[in-house]
């Protein structure tokens, strides 16, 4: 079995093509200023559809997580396996693997800096994140 | 609002059994419940004109088995709190007089998974692009995000977590229908194989096979009924997201607050005025998020109120008596099962019977605390 891959539709393409180039991708509204994730058209904080595509700095902290012993297809060999949500320095969440650490929870402590890096899936590249300085 | 225009669960009633039932599909586990429901309200299932439950089979699937064609359906489909917001739905259709007499079921073989649906997974989808990548296996690894958090910032430990289900254990055993009826320790829990790091074995539900179902009416004809009429007194509904990486607060449940201030405002009471609880259980945390929510303790003390003791047999706030989705049983959508219990206990007719259960209130969660429904029962009308 392989991992889950992604199937960009056309309102994340700008997300995933930014991930191809190494680069983290939010949208920020024009109206309010808020930036926000996961990509869609129309600003869920104040509902303005002004808004516009910027390079987060992949900059984030540990917000929470599981360990998961009962892995999803094509996780089976790398043993249990951190499902995390880390919180972007922009302020938007997002789901995520944690890579570069041993995913246990001695070493995986909330709040711990991290950085975004990109794990080749198939067509996409996915954005994971490392502890700073721990960049693949 | 005026005693006439109340509305009552006039039947309630399970299937004949719950837990392992492999020679059952599960549109005959809708059916096999419907029967049961109709017969307590005593009535003919030709007295049904309107009916709800979620898809699949849907609403248009069960009348027809049923050989019924209602004049009001509803196939609200919000994961496991649907049939609360079926309940709701129901009382403000009966209000309209858009219906009389709803049927409302749930069947669902989700242990054996004879005539399931297969879970869908869509990798176009929002959690098929920014979540399922990274190895998700539903319920197990996405509702339970949220509580390391929650340990962080108050302080709940892993031995508070794991006497959620301790506490539970205890009522299931005094249930004959539990599937788990020992009681057990916080030891056993916390020695239970790890499924998701800080989640044990023991403190995630159980995944069994039933079905359940309601007959609502209005309360001006209570006494056409043979049981004990049980009035929904103020019922709540409420969402919040559909990936738990973007719930607002992760030591809270915005779904479950908003839709419990709803119910008890609607009620018109407050929570010393419960006698007993019924709060959606597919994992230890979910009571410790829905007793904070509906405002019972404050934010952080639900950890350490349920280690006291206060909410198991003998306990100021009965919560569970069923045993719950951690030990009674949980088909997948549990929350037929927590409205069961929940009207047993205001008749007066559940295995582990509260006292003066005049007021049950019941907490639904859907998708990994991307809904809520709250239902707030009494033994008198308003």
């Amino acid at each position: 079995m392989t991992k889950a891959i992604p199937q960009p539709t056309p309102e994340t393409q700008p997300f995933w093509d930014g991930c191809a180039r190494g680069e983290l991708m939010l949208q920020r509204c024009l109206a309010c200023g808020k930036p926000y994730f996961y990509p869609r058209p129309i600003c869920p904080a104040c509902g303005s559809t002004d808004i516009e595509w910027f390079t987060a700095s992949g900059q984030a902290t540990l917000y929470s997580y599981v360990i998961n012993h009962r892995p999803a297809p094509g996780f089976e060999d790398q043993g249990p396996y951190a499902i995390a949500v880390v919180e972007l320095a922009e302020g938007p969440r997002m789901m995520t693997n944690i890579v570069g650490v041993p995913n246990t929870p001695e070493d995986l402590v909330l709040d711990m800096a991290l950085q975004v890096t990109f794990e080749q899936r198939g067509e996409i590249s996915l954005p994971v994140f490392a502890p700073v300085g721990e960049q693949q | 609002m005026s005693q006439d225009r109340g509305v009552i669960i006039a039947g309630a009633a399970e299937t004949d059994a719950v837990g392992k039932l492999p020679n059952h599909s599960t549109l005959q586990l809708h059916i096999e419940a419907a029967v049961n429901a109709v017969a307590d309200a005593g009535l003919a299932m030709r007295d049904i004109d309107g009916v709800a439950t979620v898809n699949a089979p849907g609403p248009v699937q069960v009348a027809h088995a049923l050989g019924i064609t209602p004049r009001w359906m509803d196939g609200t489909g919000v994961g496991g709190t649907s049939f609360l917001l079926h309940v709701r739905h129901a009382a403000a259709a009966i209000r309209a007089g858009y219906a009389t007499t709803v049927l409302i079921t749930h069947g669902e073989s989700g242990r054996s998974r004879v005539g399931a649906s297969p879970f869908p997974r869509g990798g176009s989808s929002m959690p098929g692009q920014f979540e399922a990548p990274y190895g998700t296996t539903g319920p197990t690894s996405t509702f339970t995000i949220p509580v390391l958090r929650y340990m962080k910032e108050y302080g709940l430990t892993h031995e508070q977590l794991a006497y959620v289900a301790v506490a539970q254990r205890k009522w299931a055993a005094q249930n004959p229908r539990a599937m788990f009826r020992d009681l057990m320790t916080v030891e056993d829990v916390l020695a239970s194989r790890m499924v998701a790091y800080p989640f044990h074995l023991l403190e995630c539900c159980l995944v069994t096979d039933g079905g359940g179902a309601l007959i609502v009416a209005a309360a001006d004809r209570a006494a056409d009924f043979p049981k004990p009429a049980v009035h929904v007194l103020g019922t709540g509904e409420a969402m919040e997201t559909p990936m738990i990486s973007q719930m607002v607060d992760f030591t809270e449940s915005e779904a479950f607050r908003q839709a419990g201030l709803a119910a008890f405002a609607e009620a018109g009471i407050t929570t010393a005025d419960v006698r007993h609880l019924m709060i959606y259980d597919a994992f230890a945390h979910v009571p410790i998020y829905g007793v904070e929510a509906l405002g019972f303790v404050a934010k952080g003390e639900a950890g350490a109120f349920i280690a006291e003791g206060n909410t198991e047999p003998g306990g100021r706030l009965p919560l569970n008596t069923n045993g719950g989705g951690l030990s009674y049983t949980h088909t997948g959508m549990y929350g037929m099962f927590a409205i069961q219990e929940g009207v047993r206990q205001v008749r007066g007719e559940a295995s582990a019977q509260v006292p003066d259960a005049d007021i049950s209130v019941i907490l639904g969660n859907g998708g990994m605390f991307a809904t809520s429904g709250v239902l707030v029962l009494g033994r008198a009308g308003r």
